[in-house]
């Protein structure tokens, strides 16, 4: 089976139909396991039992960039490669990314407070990602300006990769500007600064939450496509009423 | 019902396009205004709506309801439809007929009557160009006003469509209702000239 | 007042069901917060000085921007044609059209402050207090700019030339609409400035409908 297979949408549908409650079950395994090795998780020596919010705000941070890398992906799609479901992946990843960068922002924010002393501090990491999530409710909105699904898609490609720039700069802001977010502990030359202890939970929180986003993404797409078939179906009613 | 003009001018973007135009329709009459494009005859039906000030001369109703201006005792058919397309069918002929006032007829009845009743819950934005003719022809048949001010109403419709409009026009004749309608072609229905247009 | 409802729940529907829906004034008015620290540096302190003003410029950015299809997408389709001729005064019609445009447009401004007053640094009392007064200020905002809309649609120009013609109107609004935020930071008299403001929007519902339905008038040729 290739992802030439996967291009044609009816096939799409009874595939995913047939995955869907399988990755549903195993995100729902995996989060079990990661919450209660985040809970069972020794406290910091400086931040307490705080220190566990990492475990939520870190993996959202991740795929909030992730989230856009795949709909990057799907705009290269749409742009170059004319695959039929490319536009259809991309609008339904748009508002899940926006969620998991605004939890990101509020988990972090909450995170900061007793950390920093404040809800908010207009640091490099901080501002360039709620400058990531401005963009995702722009392109949320772009998608919804226009009425016929595929004209929506080109615009909104264009856009995603345009705002793909914004990627590398979220990652290396903490090293290039003096902020008061933390470097980079996990992905960095160098291997990981973590502990164990406190590296396991995370990763299996990080795997837990992709696994999240595959699970939402596909009943998103399935979603997306039933709607377009719908307003196909529409479109067929008018016009046979004027026959 | 009488609806009468005296000496009406209409001077546009500096050109005198007609003046000195008279014209007189009683109930169950219809006028058919014809002339060239550009001749005034929109200008003319705007004119008798109140949505242009008349320029010279006057335009008087005898036998309506006092207490209403002509504008709120008539219809007005112009070249766009007046119909958004984000609602749906129903919802633009519903909210039409609530905020019009006045009488009205069932709004699904109207519908049926033109044809649309198949496409009664979809999105405007779905209709073709018959199909947003046919709607406003429904709002006309939904509020009841006695005086029909129509731009070229049968020009976007098929030939069913056209018979169809001449039959809901000849009802409406026969009901005591006024028509004035601007027209290029035969409307279907017996009517009295008014030829428009600046002599040369 | 069966017609008013009417027109008001069609205004708002919609607003709901195209483009960005309402939120896409919340969103404008989110970047503009967020433009600020850029322009004024991150300073903390600095900003919580001067959020209220950052938010009620924000705020009426964003009412500016929404205002400008007020009338003009019913003028483009046909729809304000019929809607002179309705058996409603024109005036109470605008009126109806400025409460819908308040309602979708500039309440969620009024929602979205708790929010942007944490990224500008606010404590909750002058978050409270520039949300009260966003409250009353809006329907000035609204009805006011009503007037330009229909401007626009008399002159067929929209966009800046609107702005420009509305915003003079709008000083009035955002002057005591700042000072009574500030009044409550500062510990000067709350009441005053409020009570002027309320004035202002008070006298703005009975103007601006007036304004509008008489531009209108003029410009349907």
């Amino acid at each position: 089976m290739t992802l030439i297979d996967l291009a044609n949408p009816t096939r799409f549908m009874t595939l995913s139909a047939r995955i869907l409650p399988w990755l549903a079950a195993l995100t729902a395994i995996v989060l079990v396991i990661g919450v209660y090795q985040s809970a069972t998780a020794p406290d910091d020596y400086q931040q307490g039992a705080t220190v566990k919010i990492m475990f939520i705000h870190v993996p959202n941070a991740w795929l909030s960039m992730f989230v856009w890398g795949v709909m990057s992906v799907a705009a290269l799609g749409t742009l170059v490669w004319r695959h039929p479901l490319a536009d259809v992946a991309a609008k339904a990843a748009a508002p899940i990314g926006a969620c998991f960068t605004f939890l990101a922002l509020v988990t972090g924010s909450l995170w900061g407070r007793p950390m920093w002393g404040t809800y908010w501090e207009w640091d490099a990491r901080l501002t360039s990602v709620l400058i990531l999530f401005l963009m995702y409710l722009g392109l949320i909105a772009l998608w919804r300006a226009v009425e016929d699904p595929s004209r929506a898609a080109r615009a909104a490609a264009v856009l995603t990769l345009v705002g793909a720039i914004n990627l590398p700069i979220i990652k290396f802001s903490v090293d290039w500007w003096n902020t008061l977010h933390q470097p980079a502990s996990v992905l960095r030359a160098g291997g990981p600064a973590l502990d164990r202890a406190f590296l396991i939970p995370l990763l299996v929180m990080a795997i837990a939450f992709s696994l999240l986003f595959l699970t939402l993404h596909l009943a998103a797409m399935r979603n997306e496509i039933l709607r377009r078939r719908v307003r196909s179906l529409q479109l067929l009613q008018a016009s046979r009423a004027e026959a | 019902m009488r609806l009468s003009g005296r000496g009406i001018s209409c001077v546009r973007g500096g050109r005198d396009v007609f003046s000195g135009l008279d014209f007189e329709a009683c109930s169950g009459e219809a006028l058919a205004v014809v002339g060239a494009n550009g001749s005034g005859k929109t200008s003319l039906l705007r004119m008798i709506a109140g949505l242009l000030a008349v320029g010279g001369g006057s335009i008087a109703l005898e036998g309506g309801a006092s207490e209403l201006t002509i504008a709120e005792q008539s219809h007005y058919l112009g070249h766009r439809d007046a119909l958004k397309p984000a609602l749906s069918v129903i919802e633009n002929l519903a909210f039409w007929r609530d905020f019009l006032g006045g009488e009205a007829n069932d709004a699904m009845e109207s519908l049926a009557t033109v044809g649309l009743d198949h496409v009664v819950y979809l999105p405007a934005a779905y209709l073709s160009a018959g199909q947003r003719r046919r709607l406003s022809l429904a709002r006309l048949l939904t509020i009841r006003r006695p005086i029909w001010l129509l731009d070229e109403p049968i020009s976007t419709l098929d030939a069913p469509g056209a018979g169809m409009f001449s039959n809901l026009m000849s009802d409406h004749l026969r009901r005591g209702g006024l028509i004035i309608a601007a027209t290029h072609g035969p409307l279907g229905i017996a009517a009295s000239e008014l030829p428009i247009g600046a002599s040369p | 007042m069966i017609a008013l409802a009417a027109l008001i729940g069609r205004d708002i529907r919609i607003a709901v069901r195209v483009g960005g829906g309402a939120l896409i004034g919340v969103l404008f008015f989110l970047c503009v917060v967020v433009l600020m620290p850029f322009a004024v540096g991150p300073d903390l302190k600095l900003l919580a000085r001067l959020g209220p003003a950052i938010l009620w410029l924000g705020a009426l950015l964003a009412s500016l921007l929404t205002l400008d299809r007020l009338f003009m997408a019913d003028n483009d389709d046909g729809s304000l044609d019929l809607i002179v001729m309705g058996q409603t005064p024109l005036e109470l019609a605008c009126a109806a059209k400025a409460v819908a445009h308040w309602l979708v447009a500039g309440v969620p401004l009024v929602i979205a402050t708790p929010v942007l007053g944490l990224l500008l640094n606010l404590d909750a009392l002058p978050t409270a207090v520039v949300a009260l007064s966003l409250l009353a200020g809006t329907p000035a905002l609204t009805f006011t700019g009503m007037i330009g809309a229909a401007l626009a649609v008399t002159l067929h120009r929209g966009g800046l030339l609107m702005a420009v013609l509305v915003l003079p109107l709008s000083i009035p609004v955002l002057i005591f609409g700042v000072a009574a935020s500030e009044a409550a930071i500062t510990g000067l008299s709350f009441a005053a400035p409020f009570s002027i403001l309320c004035a202002l929007s008070l006298a703005s519902l009975v103007i601006g409908p007036f304004a509008a339905a008489a531009s209108l008038r003029h410009g349907l040729d």
